[in-house]
């Protein structure tokens, strides 16, 4: 089940088409469970394709975390399936640990007051800048 | 479609009756508001949980009839 991950930092995973609500459910598990950081975002971290998601990759960029992210745009079915999901109506999403923190304004809000960092300290995700 | 501020305050307030809430209109549109809601009933939830509560307030009409509400919530100090 590992064979679609990339391992490589910022990699990137594009969505299949046509499947049903359940295998998205299970696909979304998978990724999020499998990957200690992982953005559900709109476009890639080089070439984001929406404001909010361009401003999560600038923060974990600047922290220095290595995450996976799935681009939702190429997938309508995990467009809709990550909302269900989270319970949450938008796009991004950043889970660390398989549990969803939050999207860009509580990420944001989280990295202004040091709470991102030491929430990704506590689940042991290298930090590389703190300040 | 959009939804006046003050119907936005009396949802929030139907889904927590002891909120202090302070609504912006972003754009002076009537369609992207940003809101501080505290309330002791977030208290020991994460930020996602107490966004959720608020959300739950507005059912299917949140992005739909609200096109947009930017979130800060907390419990009191």
């Amino acid at each position: 089940m590992q064979d679609y991950l990339t391992g490589n930092a910022a990699g990137t995973f594009s969505g299949l088409k046509g499947m049903h609500m359940s295998d998205i459910n299970a696909l979304i598990d998978e990724q999020v469970k499998n990957n200690d950081v992982f953005l559900y975002m709109k476009g890639t971290p080089d070439f984001p394709m929406c404001g909010f998601s361009g401003r999560v990759v600038q923060i974990l960029g600047y922290l220095g975390v290595d995450y996976q992210s799935a681009n939702v745009l190429e997938n309508q079915e995990l467009r809709e399936g990550i909302k269900a999901y989270a319970n949450w109506p938008t796009i991004p999403q950043l889970y660390v640990k398989g549990e969803f923190v939050g999207g860009a304004d509580i990420v944001t809000e989280m990295f202004q007051a040091g709470e991102l960092q030491t929430h990704l300290a506590e689940k042991g995700i290298a930090v590389k800048q703190t300040a | 479609m959009a939804m006046a501020a003050h119907e936005i305050e009396k949802r929030i307030l139907a889904a927590l009756p002891d909120a202090k809430i302070e609504i912006r209109d972003l754009a002076g549109d009537g369609d992207h508001y940003a809101a501080t809601v505290i309330s002791e009933a977030f208290r020991g939830k994460t930020r996602v949980q107490q966004h959720q509560m608020v959300n739950a307030a507005f059912g299917s009409d949140m992005g739909t009839v609200l096109h947009s509400l930017a979130l800060q919530t907390k419990a009191p100090d």
